[in-house]
């Protein structure tokens, strides 16, 4: 019984070495454009959905990635599945395919 | 004595021209334009030292001061085809040795409509941003000094959409050297340079890089430009992401600069389908990009300059000194 007001810090970096990679690999084997993305965020500047909630495309991808997922699955719901992303992104990447496979994964499909 | 003919007038062309004129070499020199070097006159001052564009183009223009150089200016070349006998035939003049330095263009702005160059009075390219700082005078679509100013890099380079997947290489420099130019003329206003990745590759870049912000006080966002709309007032308002916020961000300027890449003068294109050296996206192909970047698959056949991928003057200059020094070898 801890009695002295205080507590273990639970660390707030992101830690590779626990990350679960699989979930990564997958989405690359399902949607190959994906291993482009240059992380200009193009795709976030034109987002309708971004401008309003807290869904940041690029951001999302980003944090599947290094398995950040706490709450990422709340915010992809924001996503319309428009595809203005897809018309502004210079690597080509199929934005939309990512968003839906996420979601499948995250199990909101 | 071997009769060469060098096509095109740029640095490169110049440069080769001079080195084997310097040994006794006659060279016909063709320029599409009435005067060489136009587009090394276009530019206000040179990165990274701010030399003045003109004062450098005259001293390169003065190497063409040799009676063996024999420029033809306002001579577009149409045809370049072998004649049978390992010669080539420039304008129905037979030469032995023939050296491409077509140069290239700049990305045309109108193709990324999103950007709204053309439809926006408040954007413009970078050969225009170029232009006002020539003329010392930057002004809005009102004609007013502008209060603020965006540049976006990679307009027609390392994108998809325009088909050109390469880096044009000199733009990440040149705004950093526009912007500082811009702080001169106009110390109060706020400069902004929306970036993918900052390539500062070559000699004092990273250091202007670094003057810029400390000194100039430029501001570097982070994030590609997705679309720029006018406003009632004829400014521009941008949409771009801050990505190390990781939030959309818009913005509205006085005037956007976009710094357009380099892509293969039509000549380039031309000369590379015709004598069959096409390289990628349209630009010409050496032998060999390591060890043999002057000599074509072609015998007689030479290539210098940015006619091969972008390339600074600098690099222009002793690529066509390069090529000279192997012209002479053969």
């Amino acid at each position: 019984m801890n009695k002295f007001g205080f507590q273990i810090s639970r660390p707030r970096s992101i830690n590779m070495d626990l990350s679960d990679d699989g979930r990564r690999e997958q989405l690359l084997e399902e949607v190959p454009s994906y291993r482009l993305c240059i992380g200009c965020g193009g795709c976030t500047a034109t987002c309708s959905a971004g401008q309003f909630t807290n869904f940041n495309i690029r951001r999302s991808h980003t944090a599947l990635a290094c398995n950040q997922t706490e709450g990422l699955a709340a915010q992809l719901d924001s996503c319309m599945l428009c595809g203005k992303c897809m018309l502004v992104c210079p690597r080509g990447v199929n934005l939309r395919g990512l968003i839906i496979r996420m979601r499948q994964m995250l199990g909101r499909v | 004595m071997n009769k060469i003919a060098i096509i095109g007038a740029g640095p490169a062309g110049i440069e080769a021209a001079a080195t084997l004129a310097a040994q006794q070499i006659e060279v016909d020199l063709y320029e599409q334009g009435e005067r060489p070097l136009c587009n090394i006159r276009d530019k206000a001052f040179l990165f990274p030292n701010f030399a003045e564009a003109r004062e450098v183009a005259d001293r390169l223009t003065a190497k063409l001061d040799n009676p063996r150089i024999h420029l033809h200016a306002n001579s577009d070349v149409d045809h370049l085809t072998e004649s049978g006998d390992g010669r080539w035939i420039v304008n129905g003049e037979t030469y032995d040795r023939v050296l491409i330095t077509t140069g290239y263009r700049t990305f045309d702005a109108h193709r990324k409509e999103e950007l709204g160059y053309g439809i926006y009075r408040g954007v413009h390219t970078s050969l225009e941003m170029e232009q006002m700082l020539r003329e010392g005078k930057i002004v809005n679509a009102n004609g007013d000094v502008p209060q603020r100013i965006a540049f976006l890099q990679c307009v027609g380079s390392r994108d998809e959409k325009t088909g050109n997947l390469y880096c044009s290489k000199l733009c990440c420099v040149t705004a950093v050297k526009q912007a500082i130019e811009v702080r001169k003329l106009i110390p109060d206003a706020e400069i902004f340079i929306f970036y993918m990745d900052l390539r500062m590759w070559g000699q004092h870049y990273e250091e202007l890089y670094r003057q810029a912000q400390q000194e100039y006080g430029i501001r570097f966002v982070r994030g590609r430009i997705s679309e720029a709309g006018g406003t009632y007032d004829g400014r521009v308002q941008i949409k771009s992401e801050d990505t190390l916020m990781g939030l959309p961000l818009k913005i509205t300027t006085d005037l956007l600069v976009l710094m357009v890449g380099m892509e293969p003068s039509e000549g380039t294109r031309k000369l590379a389908e015709q004598c069959r050296i096409c390289g990628d996206y349209g630009f010409a192909a050496s032998a060999d990009p390591h060890l043999d970047d002057n000599r074509t698959t072609h015998r007689g056949l030479y290539v210098a300059g940015a006619c091969k991928r972008p390339m600074t003057l600098t690099d222009a200059v002793n690529d066509g000194r390069s090529a000279a020094v192997c012209l002479m070898g053969e």
